[in-house]
């Protein structure tokens, strides 16, 4: 399917028109009009040569996502979106982004320099044009090369749509299908790019994969799509995201991310996510609607999320598990900081099908400023699982006292032989211990910043080591301004 | 996709002809507060699963079951023996089908600083002074089956302890629901508690059913607690077993007061008992405990709001309940603490045992803080009885029935010793003790 004449003529109409958010303007990229209409879903998937039948599954999703409602459970104030005035599909030929760390906002640059980031690595994140500085290229074609060896299949998803298209289809869609809810849907319909990996049978992959080292990392748009794979007794542990604020135009982004796990196989998936929260007065910020999901399908398989959010103005995510396979496990560790004006409303659901299914529930919520922070989580045990087991622990730390800290757990049980516990605390940062700590020397941000990373020690050990130690470093930042 | 709202239920086409018979129906106020009350719900209807409070409540037995108002006098001579609680010298006060039968109820000898007078007389003899009594409190939570509650507002119980009255004999409303053979019927009790600053005094619920046979009570309790005064508030639901039990109560509670609630949860096809409790006022404490035992296909929902608006104020719940056969229990239990209730103490423990591979226990506890200087803790648990613990008493020679029964009586103990009153609590304990046994000798039966 091509895009029709008139698509092309309103497309020829815009990229006349200058870069939507004002500067660095000229910039030959493939803009599709503004606006979401079924030629606009056929424009995206043309651009990308897609078959036939993905098009079609992106049009089912356009036409069911017409019928849907945005969700307003949540205890998060979202100003309406209007859906119509955005671009849906935007390929910028890179050039766009500043031409040096002299054209980078310095507040950026002070806060790569706390995190410890090596200039070479400021530039990349900074958006500074990739091929004039940073070998990552190179770095990346090392490791794609060794991947290779190993038979992982590790690219973009559009890569993948094109050379393995069986994989593609047979999983795509399979975890968090095109009708799941508003955002998804949407997502089906306008994805533009992200992730895809398959691991052999029995390979345990000789490193953690990262959007970092691959290459067409950036710009993945703000409709990323992720699927991972892991096929019978293999193991992958897979880092998103980045310790560092990225430049990023979008203020929405609604992310689908699946992942399929079959029988003794292994998926970690950790998460490190710094979108731009908005100023201190919550003005502007990265909405962030994401849909996580892995199916457990295989016996003894085993998922595991961490998340550290601390970024975006609004966070409204709940990487969850399908624990089909017997003796499967699933674990959420979650670290989610809410600073300034932002709204966070994350947790996850364990939903327990198989025999002997384990799920373990580990989230800490910070909430400073004005913010408000959700824990939101199910937990289900079908008549099926037999001896499943759950645990679930929820703590939330206040900091000052216009702020919010939810917990809204959900527990349903139909086996007797489940076990389900659930434990929640709240409480604030107390005056002995910010006493105890100052008394020895450490200004109050210093000593909140320790003690909160203690207060999340449980989920940050759970992190791989590259990220653990810059993670620490955020839990400050994004406290910073919260005391005195 | 599933409707919001159920409409169609009888009771709101049959309000048109019930109301110009419903006391002081020619009252203005009276006749805005039903008129009000019916439009909400026919507007609303009754809850369907979609509404998040009524998530694991489902209303379609009932909706089928289409109650008509209850207009039919009842005879009824005497209170069925031993379906309420036993206390002795208590004051005994009598609804039956929602409405209040004097000849049934000691209202001629009061405790001194106790006033009790039916809701009903008082609005046809005084119907300005009934209006300030039943005007809810300004944020007091409202919902479809309040409205309905409203609407046919006809009936019920308000008391009032004097202030610094410190009252030692119980207060019993003894509430029995008579079924109508071949009819189906409905009715809305309205009570209204008033504690006055200083006043304590304990009043007890028991709701029983004189026959086997479906009837709908919605009952809704007024609590007001003033300044200092201190009241217990237990409940014990035993409605016939195809009852369907519907309470809300408000609660409101003042500055250094304190409210200590209990309900244990034995009848009925379907209950469901809801708190609200508001703190106005600091220092005060709010208790809200409970048991259900559920057997059979029954469902049983205990659903609770504790609304700290004052700082300096405690709360703590404790629910407990044993699930056999094909029961549903759901535990829904929220603390809010707002903006400025600092130095808020909250607690709130969940707890229920699944005794059968086909019982189903939904709970969801939940925190929602706007206030730093507090400390909040809920927890849940479901599960069945521990092997261990099995295996600790039939080392000592119990055989397995009676092992399991001394466990299942020992786990629902916990929730009744948290009743501050230990006369309320040991008669509460025999309850549950006679449902225990009930189960072991119907259990012999099967196997025999």
């Amino acid at each position: 399917m091509v895009a029709t004449p008139e698509t092309i003529e309103q497309l020829r109409s815009v990229t006349d028109e200058k870069y939507k958010y004002g500067f660095v303007t000229d910039i030959e990229a493939d803009v599709a009009p503004k606006g979401l209409n079924e030629d606009i879903v056929r424009f995206i998937s043309a651009k990308k040569s897609e078959p036939d039948w993905l098009l079609e599954w992106r049009l089912k999703a356009y036409r069911a996502w017409l019928d849907m409602d945005s969700p307003d459970w949540a205890k998060l104030k979202i100003d309406p979106i209007d859906y119509q005035d955005a671009y849906y599909y935007s390929a910028p030929k890179i050039k766009d982004g500043p031409k040096s760390l002299d054209e980078v906002d310095p507040k950026l640059l002070e806060t790569y320099d706390k995190l410890g980031i090596p200039l070479k690595e400021q530039e990349w994140l900074a958006g500074v044009a990739v091929d004039a500085v940073f070998d990552s290229v190179s770095v990346a074609t090392t490791y794609k090369e060794r991947l290779e060896q190993e038979g992982i299949i590790f690219c973009s998803i559009s890569e993948a749509i094109q050379n393995h298209p069986e994989l593609v289809r047979k999983y795509l869609g399979s975890v968090v299908p095109y009708t799941d809810n508003f955002f998804a849907t949407l997502n089906s319909a306008v994805f533009t790019d992200g992730s895809f990996v398959y691991i052999p049978k029995g390979v345990r992959s000789p490193m953690e994969l990262s959007t970092y080292f691959r290459i067409n990392a950036q710009n993945t748009g703000q409709f990323e799509r992720t699927l991972i794979i892991a096929d019978e007794g293999s193991y992958v542990s897979y880092l998103e995201g980045c310790t560092a604020p990225q430049r990023d135009e979008n203020q929405l982004h609604a992310a689908v991310v699946e992942l399929v796990a079959l029988d003794d196989s292994e998926i970690k998936y950790s998460t490190v996510k710094n979108w731009y929260p908005g100023d201190e007065n919550g003005v502007g910020g990265i909405y962030n609607f994401v849909t996580k999901r892995a199916a457990c399908r295989g016996r003894n398989s085993k998922v595991s999320w961490t998340q550290v959010e601390t970024g975006s103005a609004i966070t409204w995510k709940y990487p969850s598990c399908i624990l089909q396979g017997d003796n499967s496990v699933g674990e959420f560790y979650s670290v989610a900081i809410t600073n300034n004006c932002q709204q966070a409303d994350t947790g996850t659901k364990m939903i327990h099908l198989g025999r002997n299914t384990r799920s373990t529930i580990i989230s800490k919520g910070i909430s400073a400023g004005r913010a408000d922070n959700t824990y939101r989580g199910l937990v289900r045990i079908q008549p099926k699982a037999e001896s499943a087991r759950n645990y679930t622990q929820c703590d939330s730390l206040l900091i000052g006292d216009r702020c919010g800290a939810h917990t809204v757990p959900y527990i349903e049980s139909r086996n007797p032989s489940a076990t389900v516990e659930h434990e929640a605390t709240t409480a604030r940062i107390s005056e002995d211990q910010l006493f105890y700590c100052c008394q020895r020397g450490l200004s109050e941000e210093e000593a909140v910043s320790l003690i909160v990373n203690g207060f999340c020690r449980e989920v940050m050990q759970h992190l791989p080591m590259e990220f653990a130690v810059e993670a620490q470093k955020l839990v400050g930042i994004s406290l910073e301004g919260s005391v005195g | 996709m599933a409707k919001e709202t159920m409409t169609d239920f009888p009771l709101a086409a049959a309000f048109d002809e019930a109301a110009p018979r419903l006391p002081g129906s020619d009252v203005a106020w009276l006749d805005a507060l039903r008129a009000q009350g019916i439009s909400t719900f026919r507007a609303h209807g009754l809850p369907s699963r979609k509404v998040e409070a009524w998530r694991y409540t489902n209303l379609n037995a009932l909706a089928r079951a289409g109650f008509a108002a209850a207009e039919v006098d009842v005879k009824l001579a005497a209170l069925p023996d031993g379906a309420a609680l036993a206390l002795d010298d208590a004051c005994s006060i009598v609804l039956v089908n929602g409405r209040l039968r004097p000849d049934l109820s000691d209202l001629d000898r009061l405790p001194d600083g106790v006033s009790a007078e039916g809701l009903g007389d008082l609005l046809r003899r005084a119907p300005s002074r009934a209006e300030s009594l039943i005007a809810p409190a300004p944020n007091a939570s409202a919902g479809a089956l309040a409205a309905l509650n409203d609407a046919f507002l006809e009936d019920g119980l308000i008391l009032q302890i004097e202030a610094g009255a410190k009252v030692d004999v119980p207060i019993h409303l003894v509430a029995v629901g008579v079924p109508v053979p071949g009819k189906a019927i409905a009715f809305h009790p309205r009570n209204l508690i008033v504690a006055a600053a200083g006043s304590h005094a304990t009043f007890v619920e028991s709701h029983i059913g004189a026959a086997q046979g479906s009837y709908f009570s919605n009952g809704l309790t007024d609590v007001r607690i003033g300044r200092g005064a201190m009241l217990t508030h237990a409940k014990f639901q035993d409605e016939s077993a195809a009852a369907f039990h519907v309470a809300l109560v408000r609660a409101s509670i003042g500055e250094d007061a304190s409210y200590d609630s209990f309900v244990l949860h034995r009848g009925a096809e379907l209950a469901r008992h809801e708190v609200h409790a508001a703190i106005d006022g600091s220092g005060a404490e709010c208790r809200l405990n409970g048991a259900y035992l559920g057997t059979g296909q029954q469902h049983i929902d205990n659903t609770t709001v504790i609304e700290h608006r004052a700082p300096g104020s405690r709360s703590s719940e404790v629910f407990k309940g044993v699930l056999a056969d094909r029961a549903h229990g759901v535990f829904q239990g929220r603390i809010v603490v707002h903006r400025d209730a600092q130095q808020t103490d909250g607690n709130q423990l969940n707890k229920t045992l699944l005794l059968s591979r086909n019982a189903e226990m939904d709970t969801k506890p939940e925190l929602e803080i706007y206030a730093d200087d507090v400390k909040c803790s809920h927890g849940a648990t479901v599960g069945e009885l521990s092997e261990m613990e099995l295996f600790y008493l039939r080392a000592r020679g119990i055989d397995e029935a009676t092992a399991r029964d001394i466990l299942v009586s020992a786990f629902l103990s916990e929730a009744v010793s948290e009743l501050r009153d230990e006369t309320l609590a040991s008669i509460f304990a025999e309850r549950i003790t006679g449902w225990v046994d009930a189960r072991h000798a119907d259990d012999a039966e099967k196997a025999a």
